[in-house]
């Protein structure tokens, strides 16, 4: 589990992220959802040491992470996963060396236990004869799958995915969500997923937070973001046409 | 950001250049890779660079000592001069600043703002070591190789000059090359080659590192970064002649 606890975060006059206090539990899809520029980005960068905080804490299983030097944050940094929005692969590798990176900086693995460990990966996201290929020759969905490919390659307690289906087609888009959510269950990992994608929310989403203007908002299920009364979050899930007719189907 | 805040940064950065590896393997390798990228591959424009500035130094020296009362051999001892002296170390580093430097922040600001430097440090790898560390050390090992290099083509293409022109004589201009020669140049000129490696990585890494934005402003850092390195080699090389040349 990862609890954030009075969490501040200014950049000069900006104060960006006031007093938030967070829970995200282990084996379940928590999401944070809000308005671009809400502090989501933020909060996620400062939750992995991207970011310094002016105050609080991030603990991870107990551990707060804010506090640790360089070598013991490595420590922890090892047991997460993350897959950037871009996917950030790295451009002067192919998709197998890309996944099996991590592998070689931090095990003593062989060169054979590694690809083995690479294509179990890539095989698991359904993306099995593309390791030759460089991250210029895929496509934007491909891209996903061997950025989550790298991020579960070893084995993490935690993963972060910063808006997984931004920039891909409805389907495909909701291949990677289901692609998420079944590692995380598989696996018992605590997920992350930072989005503003309500079919993100509805698919996967078991635990919703929704920062507002640098605030933690409110929190809950799936199933009551589509219920509750809180005009911000009303304004936010019940943004699109879409979602107004699923809220007048609900009221129905 | 100030100068003063720019080097404040440049230095506590340069302390995690330097962190222990996680992996001396791989560490070894990217240094191999590196001695490709930063030094073999400028080997070429380094070779025509200097064959042709040789000989123009041969030329330009052959017309200005007209007066009889200097021996014609000065031409083969200036032009070694000139080269072991200046040209070879600061000239040849200030055409990598321009050639490798650019290159370095325009990778290292790429994956700056394609995230690939956070994916990094989220691993728990230590990017600027890994990324900055092996370019900066390939170009202590390369560029005082290149710089030789420089040298022998630089006093050849004289000597070719001196030949085809027939302004100076072969043996004329061999007796001059050899006339009084200092070995001592050739280390001055090796240590300022080797700090000049350090400047030409590090400054335009430094750059590319702390990008913000897009290809724009990687393309900015490139340009920036070529030349504040160009500015930084001038002023160690005036400091540097100073400490080493001064008696």
């Amino acid at each position: 589990m990862i609890e954030v606890k009075g969490l501040n975060k200014s950049f000069g006059e900006n104060h960006v992220l006031q007093d938030i206090n967070a829970k995200f539990y282990k084996g379940k899809v928590n999401i944070i959802i809000g308005q671009s520029g809400s502090g989501k980005t933020v909060l996620t960068k400062c939750m992995v040491g991207l970011h310094d905080v002016d105050s609080g804490t991030i603990e991870y299983d107990g551990l707060d992470f804010a506090s640790l030097d360089f070598q013991d944050k490595t420590k922890i940094r090892k047991d997460i996963g993350m897959l950037f929005q871009a996917g950030a692969l790295f451009d002067s590798m192919t998709v197998e060396e890309n996944v099996m990176f991590p592998l070689s900086m931090f095990t003593n693995q062989s060169l054979a236990e590694r690809r083995e460990r690479a294509n179990f990966c890539l095989q698991r996201v359904t993306l099995p004869n593309a390791n030759a290929l460089y991250p210029s020759e895929l496509s934007g969905g491909m891209k996903k799958r061997v950025a989550i490919a790298r991020a579960i390659a070893m084995n993490p307690k935690y993963l972060y995915c910063d808006e997984p289906n931004s920039g891909l087609d409805p389907k495909t888009g909701l291949v990677i969500d289901k692609l998420i959510q079944e590692i995380t269950e598989e696996y018992n990992i605590t997920t992350i997923v930072i989005t503003h994608d309500m079919n993100s929310v509805i698919e996967i989403g078991d635990n919703i937070h929704f920062i507002y203007k640098g605030k933690k908002w409110w929190e809950g299920s799936k199933e009551e973001i589509l219920r509750t009364e809180n005009k911000e979050v009303n304004d936010f899930v019940y943004a699109s046409e879409f979602m107004k007719m699923v809220k007048k189907d609900l009221a129905k | 950001m100030g100068p003063l805040a720019h080097i404040g940064r440049y230095v506590i950065w340069m302390g995690r250049v330097f962190r222990k590896p996680e992996k001396w393997g791989i560490y070894r390798r990217r240094i191999f890779e590196e001695v490709q990228n930063v030094g073999y591959n400028s080997v070429g424009l380094v070779a025509i660079v200097s064959l042709f500035m040789g000989a123009v130094l041969t030329i330009q020296l052959a017309y200005n000592l007209s007066s009889p009362l200097i021996p014609l051999y000065t031409v083969g001892l200036g032009v070694r001069d000139s080269i072991l002296l200046e040209f070879a170390p600061t000239i040849i580093s200030i055409i990598l600043a321009g050639k490798v430097g650019s290159s370095i922040a325009g990778e290292i600001g790429t994956m700056r703002v394609t995230d690939q430097i956070d994916a990094l440090d989220i691993m728990g790898v230590n990017s600027t070591g890994y990324l900055v560390g092996p370019k900066i050390i390939a170009a202590m090992i390369s560029n005082p190789i290149i710089v030789l290099i420089s040298m022998i083509l630089g006093i050849t293409g004289g000597w070719l000059a001196g030949i085809l022109t027939g302004e100076v004589s072969s043996s004329t201009y061999i007796y001059g090359i050899q006339y009084w020669f200092q070995p001592y140049y050739i280390t001055y000129a090796l240590i300022k080659t080797v700090v000049f490696a350090v400047i030409i990585t590090s400054i335009p890494a430094y750059f590319g590192y702390f990008t913000k934005g897009g290809a724009l402003e990687v393309g900015r850092a490139s340009t920036v970064s070529v030349v504040y390195s160009i500015m930084v080699i001038l002023i160690f090389n005036l400091l540097l002649t100073q400490m080493l040349l001064h008696k």
